[in-house]
């Protein structure tokens, strides 16, 4: 579960995305790479701003990565154009892109020291001797290897590789820095540390990050804007927020955070009101959702609601009350921070319920098998279509 | 295996070595005899040595061998390499397959009909046979060796290596000899070791693609053995192995140098 | 590498083209030529400065007639047979010897692993040649054998000359190519699978044949194919060892080219023997193939 949602909030004022004056800095134009048969990035159409800390999101196979190695020129789309600040990209050949990577595995030169393997970018363009010491140097004090410079890639930990990993991707200074699952190899803790540097680092150098992850806790962590991707295709560009709370599909609302979805139909929209009336087998009183643009009568829709944004109860709640649910306790999942009531509504039909543990009450009064009302405000909902 | 050996898997693998050095053990024995019967044992000796050094032919044969060996190991590591670059790296393009058959083959083929087709080669190019058919033809059968050698630790290579290096600006051909190449030596160097060997100890492809003035080792020590037995042979043999033995230690020693190097 | 690395491929291609397939198609040429006192010494030669009636004169000039003779003489088929017989008999007792041998290296201590395998490589880097002739030393009437034998108060054994020093010769000489394929193969096992079957009532004889077995048979096909296509064309071993009567088609090549100076006799036993091996050769091709596709 998200449970780092204002972090994703935080810089609101900073939206090209939204200013239709904008230029992309990296744009994907309906860009299609099969693999044989399969299809491995369908018609995919995406613009990425100067500054953007952008990620892809998916699960394994969706074709994040292929995406991603389309722009950095390991792959050539069938179908489509990449461009990169205005310029098409087809027929340039990886060493001529000006974008970094930084690879999953860290790919270090092992027959190289850490300053060589920093430097090893510098050296593809004539730079003078000392200016490629300086600017090593000065990557290694940035990601804090200096006193390592000398070893060899096998002679660091995971978390010493992956910095020198970034330290080479970035000494180039280019245009736009890919990372393909860059914290996947190291353990949890770290990870989180290492989530809040990178975005501290990219904000300090100002540079684009693309990052191709699996991990959505990472994702809304780190970026500005996140896509979804799905089977090739894109299901929802928007900032972690709005992806959380505003998912465009069954997917995009399973695939981050936990989830309950109900079946229904629409009943009648509220003039005015942008309130929503649902049909659902599941509430025979029917769901009450807000939505300015809700679906004309008689559509199938879906209603998702987060776990943690119901309330549960021993008590029914007073008459009147909107979107109740009655149901029995199933089991119960402590995680400490959090609380997870499955509900059992009907047979073969269980909800997940969530609840902060404010208090340090060990004895909590909700136990297995009681009989419970479960209910949620007309804001918690989403009416999905798709 | 979590039990480790039991007294027959010592058993096997003992007898099995016994079996493989046993033989040669013997060999070196009896070059140091100082009788001419190679089975009696008349005392310590060196003197098939001595009679070895005064052997003009055998000294020519043992040069033109080693010559031989040097240029078609080079050649072969050379070709082998980049054979297998194009099979592991190419992809799938037109005639890989009888490329992939031709590379294979060699490894199982009689000698005697590889011998055989490539003299039919020469002869029907109007070439005297002699030291560069040799040469030749030796690279032929071992670069597949190389090509098989270099292809294996190829396949195990990370490639996110080579896209690391493009990435950073590197070419393709430069990212071949500055992350490729050094990554891939120590199988580029067992592969030229091995192509090497391969040369020294051919007799069959040799009697066939060799000429009058190119006479080598295997060769001239296959005609004395035909007459029998003897110990100058033993001497001869003994320093082969002595040299290979040589060889096989310095790598190991290199190898242990280098993993063991501080930064 | 980038798109182009097949260009790499371009060198080595022309020259086993060359050198490799070229020679094939003139081995079979030669096969249906006649054989003449001269330089070369077979008949007809192209000779493509008269023309076309240059070619149909060589056209003209091929026969079928070395093929009819090899079915005729019954020489020929024994020694066919006889390398047959010799290829799968030694083929059966390197795997009886090889595969205890590399089942135990595989299951030695990770370090001694690698130094059984240095032991079991490093004949191998010595000469063929050599180790073929050590066994002279031994096996012969006065030989070392016999000595120990008649040590031991034993009747002296004819060995040398015989079939047994042919198969004690290929065994020793290919047993290498038998253990390293074997060997990679059990590496690679899993020892949990071996713990997993005793956990599910399995004797250890019983794992083995259905565990450790099925698994390790590409390394037994790979081995069994690296030595059986060799052995059956195999020269040096029967013609030092076997002694004159020993029959075997890389032997009767050899003859036919050097002693008979018959060129086309000795291309067309090639062929057939090429025929022969074509099947075996095209499955190690494919063993091998699947072996590297497999490790992608």
């Amino acid at each position: 579960m998200a449970r780092r949602l204002n972090i994703g909030a935080v810089r609101s004022s900073f939206a090209p995305w939204a200013d239709p004056a904008a230029v992309p800095l990296a744009r994907f134009e309906g860009v299609t790479k099969r693999f044989g048969d399969a299809v491995a990035v369908a018609g995919v159409s995406l613009d990425i701003y100067e500054r953007e800390f952008f990620a892809l999101l998916g699960p394994s196979g969706c074709g994040k990565t292929t995406l991603m190695r389309l722009l950095a020129g390991f792959e050539t789309p069938d179908a489509g154009r990449v461009l990169l600040g205005g310029q098409d990209l087809a027929g340039v050949p990886p060493h001529r892109r000006p974008v970094n990577m930084m690879f999953q595995s860290y790919a270090l030169f092992p027959h190289l020291n850490v300053f060589d393997n920093v430097a090893f970018g510098l050296r593809q363009d004539a730079m003078p001797k000392a200016e490629i010491r300086a600017r090593v140097e000065e990557m290694l004090e940035m990601v804090q290897m200096a006193s390592l410079a000398r070893r060899r890639p096998d002679q660091l930990s995971g978390g010493q590789r992956q910095r020198v990993a970034l330290a080479r991707a970035i000494a180039r200074r280019p245009r736009m820095l890919l990372l393909d699952e860059p914290m996947a190899a190291l353990d949890k803790k770290l990870r989180e540390e290492t989530q809040f540097e990178l975005k501290e680092l990219q904000a300090r150098l100002g540079l684009t990050f693309l990052i191709v992850t699996h991990d959505q806790e990472e994702a809304m962590t780190v970026a500005d804007r996140i896509a979804v991707m799905r089977d090739g295709a894109i299901e929802q560009v928007a900032t972690p927020a709005e992806i959380y709370e505003a998912p465009a599909s069954r997917y995009v609302a399973d695939f981050l955070g936990d989830v309950n979805l109900f079946e229904a139909r629409v009943d009648r929209v509220e003039p005015g009101a942008a309130q929503v009336r649902l049909a659902s087998a599941e509430c025979p009183a029917g769901f009450t959702a807000l939505d300015d643009d809700a679906p004309a009568p008689a559509t199938q829709v879906w209603l998702a609601v987060r776990p943690e944004k119901m309330t549960i109860a021993l008590e029914p709640p007073p008459p009147g009350t909107p979107n109740v649910l009655e149901g029995q306790v199933w089991d119960i999942g402590y995680t400490g921070d959090w609380t997870t009531y499955l509900v059992d509504l009907a047979e073969d039909r269980t909800i997940r319920v969530a609840r902060a543990n404010a208090s340090r009450l060990v004895d909590r009064p909700i136990g297995r098998e009681d009989k419970v009302w479960v209910s949620f405000a007309p804001d918690a909902g989403v009416v999905l279509t798709r | 295996m979590r039990r480790g050996p039991s007294w027959f898997n010592i058993a096997s693998v003992g007898l099995g070595l016994a079996f493989l050095y046993l033989p040669i053990v013997l060999l070196v024995a009896y070059s140091f005899n100082a009788g001419r019967l190679v089975t009696v044992w008349s005392g310590f000796s060196t003197r098939w040595y001595a009679a070895l050094i005064e052997d003009e032919e055998m000294r020519d044969a043992a040069w033109i061998t080693l010559r031989v060996g040097l240029i078609s190991a080079s050649a072969a590591t050379v070709l082998g390499t980049l054979a297998a670059v194009g099979l592991v790296r190419g992809g799938l393009f037109r005639g890989r397959l009888l490329f992939a058959g031709m590379i294979y083959a060699p490894l199982v083929m009689p000698e005697v009909i590889m011998g055989l087709s490539l003299l039919l080669l020469f002869v029907a190019l109007g070439q005297a046979r002699g030291f560069w058919t040799l040469t030749a033809a030796h690279t032929t059968f071992t670069l597949c060796y190389v090509a098989v050698v270099v292809q294996a630790r190829l396949v195990d290579f990370d490639r996110s290596l080579e896209e690391a290096a493009q990435d950073l600006g590197c070419p393709p051909w430069r990212t071949f000899l500055t992350v490729t190449l050094p990554n891939i030596a120590p199988a580029v160097a067992a592969g030229w070791m091995l192509a090497f060997t391969l040369s020294l100890d051919d007799l069959v492809v040799a009697s066939f693609t060799s000429g009058p003035g190119a006479t080598t080792l295997p060769m001239r020590i296959y005609s004395q053995v035909r007459l029998g037995v003897s110990p100058e042979i033993n001497a001869v043999c003994t320093l082969l192995i002595g040299a290979v033995a040589l060889g096989v230690a310095l790598w190991g020693l290199v190898g242990r140098a280098r993993t063991r190097a501080p930064v | 590498m980038g798109h182009r690395s097949w260009l790499a491929a371009i060198p080595p291609y022309a020259w086993l083209l060359v050198f490799f397939l070229f020679p094939f198609v003139l081995v079979a040429k030669l096969s249906v030529s006649h054989t003449v006192l001269a330089i070369p010494p077979y008949a007809p030669t192209l000779d493509l400065s008269r023309g076309a009636a240059g070619v149909r004169d060589f056209i003209g000039g091929l026969s079928g007639d070395t093929y009819r003779r090899l079915g005729q003489d019954h020489l020929y088929l024994a020694a066919y047979l006889s390398s047959l017989k010799v290829a799968a008999i030694s083929t059966a007792l390197l795997l009886l010897v090889g595969y205890p041998m590399a089942y135990g290296m595989a299951r030695a201590s990770p370090r001694s692993r690698t130094l059984l395998l240095m032991a079991v490589i490093l004949p191998f880097w010595t000469s063929f040649l050599i180790r073929v002739y050590a066994w002279i030393a031994i096996l012969k009437p006065e030989g070392l054998l016999n000595l120990v034998l008649s040590w031991l108060h034993f009747g002296p054994v004819e060995i040398l000359n015989t079939p047994t020093a042919v198969y004690i010769g290929v065994v020793y000489s290919y047993l290498p190519f038998m253990v390293l394929p074997l060997y990679a193969a059990l590496e690679k096992l899993d020892p949990t699978l071996l713990e997993a079957a005793a956990d599910l009532g399995a004797t250890p004889w019983r794992a083995f044949w259905r565990v450790t077995f099925p698994l390790s048979r590409p390394g037994v096909a790979a081995g069994s194919l690296l030595c059986f296509i060799p052995i059956v064309g195999e020269f040096v071993i029967p013609d030092l060892l076997g002694g004159p009567q020993s029959l075997m088609i890389g032997r009767t090549i050899w003859t036919e080219f050097f002693a008979n100076r018959d060129w086309p006799s000795a291309s067309a036993v090639a062929i057939v023997l090429l025929a022969t091996l074509t099947l075996p050769i095209l499955a190690y091709q494919h063993q091998q193939a699947r072996a590297l596709e497999g490790r992608r």
